[in-house]
């Protein structure tokens, strides 16, 4: 991959679309493109738009622009012991930084060490009117100004072009290891829930399958002491990690729609047509069902949170992949929607039909 | 004295303050309600003592339909709301407009709910910032941003400024702790912000309203995430023969891998004045001392210190302590938290800047620091946030001296300055506010400031929520503003300020 800023040319195929009223379809790699709502407009290549701006291991943080590559930066960073918190999944090889801030997702770490939004400390941006926007910066502590770069990360583009983004990085644990206990996902989720409220070094949990993965990441000592503390024999399982948040696990190798269901951790099983397989201390599901998206966002609701419809598999298309929104925030996205493309030329509809 | 913003020219009409008080008056109790001058004095100003002003009203609802009816009526008067908690901010934030009303939420104080299994707590703004650790205590429980101001300030007013503290280092800011924010906008309808899971649909407007100083909508309700309490820690004092050996060792320690609770420092100035106030054991001769803490599980925390103590000392620590007991980590931390009170006895007068730089440039920018302090002729003392950078040097003047002051807000103005060139931040805490509008012009560009009144105009059209604060004008970028204390006179200055 070449380092080249694209600034320029981002910006008059921005000001040409504008002048044109013609909408456009945001690419990066294209590896996430199955996620979101259908989305009508010239398709815009951001992906060429690359390279690590600059990288300083000693003060933890990185920017880049925003089509470089995710396998790129995590190597650039192991070299330092150091990574990226959230831990993104990548859905494709050629991932990038982009549309990994666009679409906000975060991996298995998210529950203990944050999302994608909380590691960001600034991004460029380029809105609805060709203007190149700062926000944020590379320092830690920020409070100028409204906090745009954030707004900016799971908008799927929405509100504009992200061009380039400093991320805060945290070093790689010095040790690492998997427990595995064999228990049913109402048991299971009470072991997570009782281990959550203890100070343990607990980096991710997966139930599924009449199984409870648990991952310890920290200091030796931490480690081994919260290993023994909590029982089952550690083992190096990186790859089972890696797979879980690509989803290469062949509990997601099922024809059914693919819901994500974002809840309250200690909400109770949600008793729903088809598998799960909950991750984040009990906050993040997954659920292959072909059920109905009504009775699967009622459930959702209930549990204190929303569902998505991630992967849609056999299933046939629906209005909305995410969930909808109530009336009064609606009204409010829209408004914000309007300040930031006021000609409506960034990925129309892909987060909600209305947007 | 940097000119402070009013939202009309002209008063408002004898009239139409009637009209609006009678209004209130309607939609409030009669004990909720002030708008005789000598009522409404403590509400004058925060924390930012130098700017005063009396507002047409105060609100005191203890409900959230009160403040919905209060906002409506606002609303339909077209008069200006300041929203208040504790009023402990440092920028002026809460800063009364004359022809506005300020609305107090600090009645609104009730912990709703601990929730030990999704490990949050429901409370209402008015909640103190200690309180929500106090009640989610005996659960093992608590939330971690802890502002100097934290025994004062309210989780409301927390929300508003994004608001951090000594272990946000490891621990985040407010923005990171956050599950939900329910709002009242100006028009009085009840938006919530995130929700109970670790996400919400549509935009992160949760993050965006973090942090707007009272701009965007006024917070009735948050959840607050908790986190169980670490098993152990332990505090490091390191000694350092010059600056730049402790600000490397800061870097040291923050590439090694280890995330320290707290990482913090102190000069020569800043020591003298606090082991003259305290005796708390400081090493005088020590050019600069930091105080590492370390918390998490025992091992962990064992392992830890010896690794830290192994940085300190090939970084060239000249004598390093170490307090375990609760007690002494408390005497330790003393003087660190006493700084700003034991240096108010140093001068008749204390300006505390709050700017923030990328952790590399510390000793660049504290030398420039230094050489600044000799070319305006006037001391200045560093007691800061070195581990994320967040500086916040302290100059020494009397306002009694002629030229003195102006001097001061020269010296002011050229230190941040330097930490934007630096590549930071004109505030890494303390928010804009009043208090560094003109700065808001250095960091950012006419379409950014542009961008800001987009945003705060989707949420509020007819710019009655805090107007004036927290973004300038396009028409207003002079110059920079700073915490102003005289006479070591700061509200709440019987509470720790760090």
């Amino acid at each position: 991959m070449h380092d080249l800023d694209l600034t320029a040319h981002l910006r008059e195929r921005v000001l040409a679309a504008a002048a044109e009223r013609t909408a456009l379809r945001l690419c990066g790699s294209g590896s996430k493109h199955f996620l979101g709502n259908a989305c009508e407009g010239r398709d815009l290549d951001v992906a060429a738009h690359a390279g690590i701006v600059k990288y300083a291991p000693d003060e933890l943080v990185l920017t880049a622009r925003a089509g470089t590559r995710l396998a790129d930066i995590d190597a650039a960073l192991a070299e330092h012991e150091q990574m990226l918190g959230f831990e993104p999944p990548r859905f494709g090889e050629a991932a990038t930084l982009g549309g990994t801030l666009a679409t906000g997702l975060s991996g298995p770490r998210r529950a203990s060490a944050g999302a994608a939004r909380d590691f960001v400390l600034g991004t460029r941006v380029l809105d609805g009117r060709g203007q190149t926007l700062r926000f944020g910066g590379e320092v830690i502590k920020n409070v100028a100004g409204y906090d745009v770069s954030r707004l900016m990360v799971g908008a799927f583009g929405s509100l504009g072009i992200i061009l380039e983004a400093s991320l805060k990085l945290v070093p790689r644990p010095r040790a690492q290891c998997t427990l595995s206990f064999e228990l049913d996902g109402v048991a299971a989720l009470g072991r997570v829930r009782a281990w959550a409220q203890r100070p343990l070094p607990i980096s991710g949990t997966a139930i599924f399958d009449g199984r409870l993965y648990v991952r310890l990441s920290g200091a030796d000592a931490a480690v081994r002491s919260a290993a023994s503390e909590l029982g089952g024999s550690p083992r190096d399982e990186d790859a089972f990690w890696q797979d879980l948040r690509e989803q290469r696990l062949a509990f997601f190798d099922d024809p059914r729609p693919l819901w994500r269901l974002s809840v309250a951790p200690a909400s109770p099983l949600a008793n729903l047509d088809g598998p799960q397989l909950i991750e984040w201390q009990g906050a993040q599901r997954w659920l292959k069902s072909a059920a109905e998206p009504a009775h699967i966002r009622a459930a959702a609701s209930a549990g204190g949170g929303h569902a998505t419809r991630f992967r849609a598999g056999s299933g046939a298309a629906i209005d909305h992949v995410f969930h909808p929104l109530p009336p009064a925030l609606l009204a409010l996205h829209r408004r914000l929607k309007a300040e930031f493309d006021p000609h409506g030329l960034f990925n129309r509809g892909r987060l909600h039909p209305e947007l | 004295m940097t000119q402070i913003p009013t939202h009309a020219d002209a008063p408002l009409e004898r009239t139409r303050r009637d009209a609006l008080i009678a209004a209130l008056a309607r939609v409030l109790p009669a004990d909720a309600l002030l708008h005789r001058s000598a009522d409404m004095k403590p509400y004058e100003c925060d924390g930012l003592t130098a700017f005063r002003r009396l507002p047409l009203a105060v609100a005191l609802p203890r409900t959230v339909a009160e403040v919905q009816a209060v906002l409506l009526v606002c609303n339909e008067h077209e008069v200006a709301v300041v929203a208040r908690g504790a009023g402990t901010g440092l920028s002026g934030g809460a800063l009364p407009l004359e022809n506005g009303i300020v609305l107090g939420l600090a009645r609104l104080n009730a912990v709703l709910e601990i929730d030990p299994l999704n490990r949050c707590a429901r409370v209402q703004p008015g909640v103190t910032n200690l309180g929500i650790s106090k009640a989610a205590a005996p659960y093992g429980l608590f939330y971690a941003p802890d502002p100097s101001s934290q025994i004062a300030c309210t989780i409301g007013g927390n929300v508003a400024e994004n608001a951090g503290g000594l272990h946000c280092l490891k621990y985040g800011l407010t923005t990171h702790n956050l599950l939900e924010v329910e709002i009242v906008t100006i028009d009085g309808e009840r938006l919530r912000l995130g929700g109970d899971a670790l996400d919400a649909p549509g935009y992160d407007l949760m993050a965006l309203f973090t942090g707007s100083e009272g701009l965007l909508g006024v917070v009735v309700e948050v959840t607050v995430k908790l986190l169980p309490k670490p098993d152990s820690a332990r505090l490091l004092l390191a000694a350092f023969a010059s600056v730049d050996a402790a600000a490397a060792a800061v870097s040291a320690v923050m590439k090694s891998g280890i995330v320290p609770g707290g990482l913090e420092m102190m000069d020569r100035p800043a020591i003298s004045a606090v082991e003259a106030y305290l005796a708390c054991g400081y090493p005088t001769d020590a050019a600069a001392v930091l105080l590492c803490e370390l918390d998490g599980v025992e091992a962990e925390v064992i392992e830890e210190t010896a690794r830290v103590m192994d940085i300190l000392g090939a970084a060239g620590a000249t004598s390093i302590r170490t307090a375990i007991e609760a007690h002494e980590r408390a005497q330790a931390w003393s003087g660190r938290k006493a700084a700003f009170p034991a240096l108010g006895r140093m001068a008749p007068d204390y300006y505390c800047i709050d700017g923030s730089i990328p952790r590399g440039q510390l000793p660049r920018v504290l030398h420039g620091i230094a050489e600044l302090s000799r070319e305006y002729d006037l001391p200045v003392a560093n007691v800061f946030h070195a581990g994320d950078g967040n500086l916040h040097p302290i100059i020494l003047y009397d306002t009694g001296k002629p030229g003195e002051q102006e001097r001061t807000e020269r010296l002011g103005t050229a230190i941040l300055s330097l930490c934007v060139e630096a590549g930071g931040s004109v505030t890494g805490e303390h928010g804009i506010g009043v208090e560094k509008l003109d700065a808001m012009c250095t960091q950012f560009a006419t379409p950014e400031i542009e961008c800001f009144h987009a945003i705060k105009r989707a949420f509020d059209p007819h710019a009655l929520l805090n107007p004036g604060k927290a973004i300038p004008t396009l028409r207003r970028c002079a110059e920079f503003g700073r915490m102003h204390v005289h006479g070591g006179k700061i509200a709440f200055a019987d509470i720790e300020r760090f």
